[in-house]
């Protein structure tokens, strides 16, 4: 498989939707595997009731493979219902702090008409779950939740036809409710129901789920399952994670942040007591009994390393991604609609912009850690990912093993918005403990989290659009170099259109990141919007109203301008700013109430109207909007990566700024729970319109340049 | 070299250079991993432990500094099963995503709440300032500090302040 993050030079995106850093394909065959390996969970799981779940789709998708639907059906998910009437579910979805371990468990509680402290899910452990592409593109509310609440359902018919039989009565007159079936007069629970007769059932396909209005469980906002470990700092992610024997390792890695190796010297390494040096090609690792000795031994080794002579330094770097568009990788086919040079030609006026979009770091607290543990051939590493089967892959293909022979086991993990897709830290721990034939610990520092970590693409985005004399958008041309290609189509109606995405040559590392692309186009989308309605002359929200048809994003647009007072500032020597999209399936309308201090901005207010259908968990929809928000409060207004000579100049956490709480401006969340609409994701889209609001905004007070992140001018308006 | 530490009422003795910092001694000498490494610089506070009940950063915070004076760490914080009200006001404003910040910002609020119980908006902000929570859930802090601090207030009754 693909590692996830070349450096665009890849160019998989042939489609628009699909956004290139998290492409992934499902593996042409699945065989008998799952189904040997559902055997074998549920053998282990001692007898009771086990559901397979199918992927919806599944069935359609595999007739382009040519096969017969049973032979290649995708499995999603297991359920089991122990003869303790304990009910798990099994998925390959991993817990980053989105709170799906506790929002999974409310559709499974929900079908099976369970209390939720009666599931337990079993997440991302490969051994246990079925396969996974990962934990991405906001996709377990909309696809995995369904799953696991048909699974449920069919369990919930299951266990209520065994009743029926045992007590030979139609099912008709029995109900289920709080892990009992009973007709009235018998009662038996689900324990008993499945005792001494082992049954497996796989998903109908017309099963169906609980309306949305009828929902007792979901819909409502529980603590998160495990909360009380995390308060105690009893959880133990990966970096926590201790085996008998186990040893810990370090990497020598470049002093930039790429090179390739030229010359080593261990020697004072090498005769320190109780220091292993592993080296294969470029590699350079050690391993002690002792952190701090590991990373003694690391220090006290001398390398040299070649540098990438010709990148670019920060500041040169948008001229270098115009220029080197990728080689080699498929072109990205523009998104094209009427005549947009012609139109353009015929515009009343035209508006042109080009905006500069930096690389920013994720950060996630806990960083790339990984625990490697060798059994003869076998391997388990437990790391934090999103991609659990990926790293498996990963690792399969490093140690030249059958899959099967490999596990990969993601305790809930320190967070990653989108920055924990890859496995380089699984593999540096499994080469580091087959060197020592024991187990080993790797966890990356932050200075290594940097600078070796990938980033979120930075890029440039040339915008050109026409407007008639009648103030209606009539052309749009739009062109993003390497950022990428989410969120890049316009929801406003303009008859002409041309956008295109066009892959470059990073110099750093780049990949995945929250929103992915989607917050870049938002933001030059919204800006330029912005700008065409201030130089118009007409009021921003009446301008994108008149020009949008779309009912669910003129609603949130709507919402967020009535709660923010648009168009009037609250105080003095304030400024409004608005902005709107749609994104994953889900809409948001961000507005942000901004002042001025010398050339930097205050957020003094924000505002955000989100809609992502009929609301699971509105507590948890709520925390991920304002985490959201706030993540994109350091995009919009200080995050960057800087680099020169081949080395980032502020890779560490004094350097690299990310918000704090007196960055935090008073938030107000409006959710729009529609329960006619399915559920959709919540943790990526809010985050694509704060950078606008706020750099909207901003332009009431001052002159503010085409960049992010935001800032004025240095001379007064 | 032998060093003495005092953490959570007891006295451990570690083998430890004098620059080794707490957090490596707490975490893998004593098995204490419920504070985080986050950043090793003392920037993030997802290492914050208290040091004769003041907030330290255990990642920059030599061993051979501490002498004897007492060392609390989130493990140290819970009365058995009964939760510190700070722990307590944490879980239920669900003031956290990933949770990696969680130990150190309770540590910190504790530290926080000692010397000022009734702490402004502003105080907790400026007692806070160095410690990160990455997935933004700051301003649920805010009000899970606000809650704890209201139930240890001694003229509360209402609260299961300790």
């Amino acid at each position: 498989m693909t590692p996830v993050t070349s450096s665009g030079r890849d160019g998989e995106s042939t489609e628009h939707e699909v956004e290139r850093y998290e492409l992934r394909e499902h593996p042409p065959y699945h065989f008998e595997l799952e189904r040997r390996a559902f055997l074998q969970v549920f053998a282990a799981m001692g007898g009771g009731l086990a559901v397979i779940a199918v992927a919806p789709g599944a069935a359609q998708e595999s007739g382009r493979r040519g096969g017969d639907a049973s032979a290649t059906e995708d499995i999603a998910a297991w359920l089991h219902v122990g003869e303790d009437g304990k009910v798990t579910a099994c998925t390959g979805k991993t817990e980053i702090g989105q709170n799906i371990r506790t929002s999974l468990a409310q559709a499974v509680a929900e079908e099976l008409r369970v209390p939720l402290d009666a599931v337990t899910l079993v997440m991302a452990d490969t051994a246990r779950v079925p396969y996974d592409a990962g934990t991405f593109g906001s996709l377990s509310t909309p696809r995995m939740a369904p799953v696991l609440g048909r699974a449920a359902a069919t369990a919930r018919a299951l266990l209520i036809d065994r009743a029926a039989a045992r007590w030979q009565v139609a099912r008709d007159g029995l109900t289920i409710r709080d892990g009992r079936v009973t007709d009235g007069t018998r009662t038996a629970t689900f324990g008993e129901l499945v005792a001494g007769q082992a049954l497996t059932g796989r998903v109908a396909p017309d099963v169906a789920l609980t309306a949305p209005s009828a929902w007792t469980v979901r819909g409502t906002a529980p603590r998160k399952v495990n909360g009380r470990a995390f308060v105690t700092g009893t959880h133990r992610y990966t970096t926590d994670i201790e085996r008998p024997a186990m040893q810990y390792g370090c990497l020598v890695r470049p002093d930039g942040y790429a090179g390739t190796l030229e010359k080593v010297d261990d020697a004072a390494a090498r005769a320190m007591p109780g220091v292993t040096v592993v080296r294969d090609e470029g590699f350079v690792g050690v391993v002690a009994d002792d952190e701090r000795l590991a990373r003694r031994a690391a220090a006290a080794i001398r390398a040299s390393w070649r540098r990438p002579a010709t990148d670019p330094s920060s500041e040169t770097l948008y001229e270098h991604l115009q220029r080197e568009v990728a080689a080699g990788g498929r072109p990205a086919t523009p998104i094209v609609a009427g005549d947009v040079d012609a139109a353009l030609s015929a515009a009343a006026r035209t508006f042109k912009a080009r905006y500069l979009v930096p690389y920013i770091a994720h950060v996630p607290l806990e960083p790339r850690a990984a625990v490697a543990e060798w059994q003869g051939d076998s391997l388990t590493v437990w790391c934090g990912t999103q991609r659990p089967f990926g790293v498996r892959s990963e690792l399969a293909e490093a140690f030249r093993l059958p899959e099967s022979r490999v596990r990969v086991i993601v305790p809930d993990t320190g967070s990653a918005y989108g920055g924990k897709h890859t496995g380089e830290h699984a593999i540096e721990a499994a080469r580091l403990a087959k060197a020592a034939a024991r187990p080993v610990k790797v966890v990356w520092t932050r200075a290594e989290e940097f600078a070796f970590a990938y980033a979120r693409p930075a890029g440039v985005i040339e915008v050109t659009a026409g407007v008639d004399a009648g103030g209606r958008l009539t052309a749009w041309e739009f062109h993003n170099w390497n950022s990428g290609a989410s969120g890049i189509r316009t929801p406003y109606d303009v008859a002409n259109q041309r956008i295109a995405f066009h892959p470059s040559n990073s110099p750093l590392r780049q990949g995945s990141y929250r929103g992915l692309a989607a917050t870049a186009n938002h933001h030059v989308r919204e800006m330029h919007i912005d700008r065409i309605a201030r130089d118009l002359g007409v009021d921003a929200v009446q301008f994108r109203l008149s020009h949008l048809t779309d009912p669910r994003l003129r609603a949130v647009l709507e919402a967020v301008a009535q709660r923010i007072g648009w168009p009037r500032p609250s105080a003095a020597g304030r400024s409004l700013g608005i902005a709107c999209g749609t994104e994953k399936g889900s809409y948001v309308a961000t507005a942000a109430e901004v002042s001025r201090a010398g050339t930097s901005v205050t957020v003094n207010r924000i505002v955000v109207a989100f809609e992502c259908g009929a609301v699971v968990h509105p507590d948890g929809v709520r925390n991920q909007v304002e985490g959201a928000l706030v993540q994109g409060l350091g995009g919009a207004l200080f995050e960057a990566l800087t680099f020169a000579n081949g080395r980032l100049t502020n890779g560490t956490m004094a350097r690299y700024r990310v918000p704090r709480f007196r960055d935090v401006p008073v938030i107000d969340v409006v959710i729009l729970d529609r329960k006619d609409l399915p559920s959709v994701g919540a943790g990526e889209t809010p985050i694509v319109c704060v950078a606008p609001a706020i750099g909207s905004a901003a332009r009431g007070l001052g002159h503010v340049v085409d960049r992010l992140p935001i800032s004025f001018v240095a001379s007064p308006a | 070299m032998p060093i003495s530490l005092r953490v959570n009422g007891r006295t451990h003795e570690v083998q430890a250079e004098p620059g080794d910092m707490l957090l490596s001694v707490l975490r893998q000498d004593l098995a204490l991993t419920g504070s985080k490494y986050g950043c090793g610089e003392g920037q993030c506070g997802a290492c914050t432990v208290l040091v004769d009940g003041q907030p330290v950063r255990s990642c920059v915070t030599r061993v051979s500094t501490l002498g004897i004076k007492p060392i609390t760490t989130i493990e140290g914080l819970a009365d058995g099963d009964r939760l510190h009200a700070v722990q307590e006001a944490f879980l239920e404003a669900e003031a956290f995503q990933c949770g990696y910040c969680t130990p150190g910002m309770i540590m910190a609020t504790v530290a926080l709440l000692r010397a000022t119980p009734s702490p402004t908006d502003a105080d907790i902000v400026k007692a806070l300032q160095g410690n990160v929570c990455r997935c933004g859930t700051y301003a649920r802090i805010m009000q899970a500090v606000r809650l704890a601090a209201r139930r240890m207030r001694p003229s509360d009754s209402s609260g299961g302040a300790r």
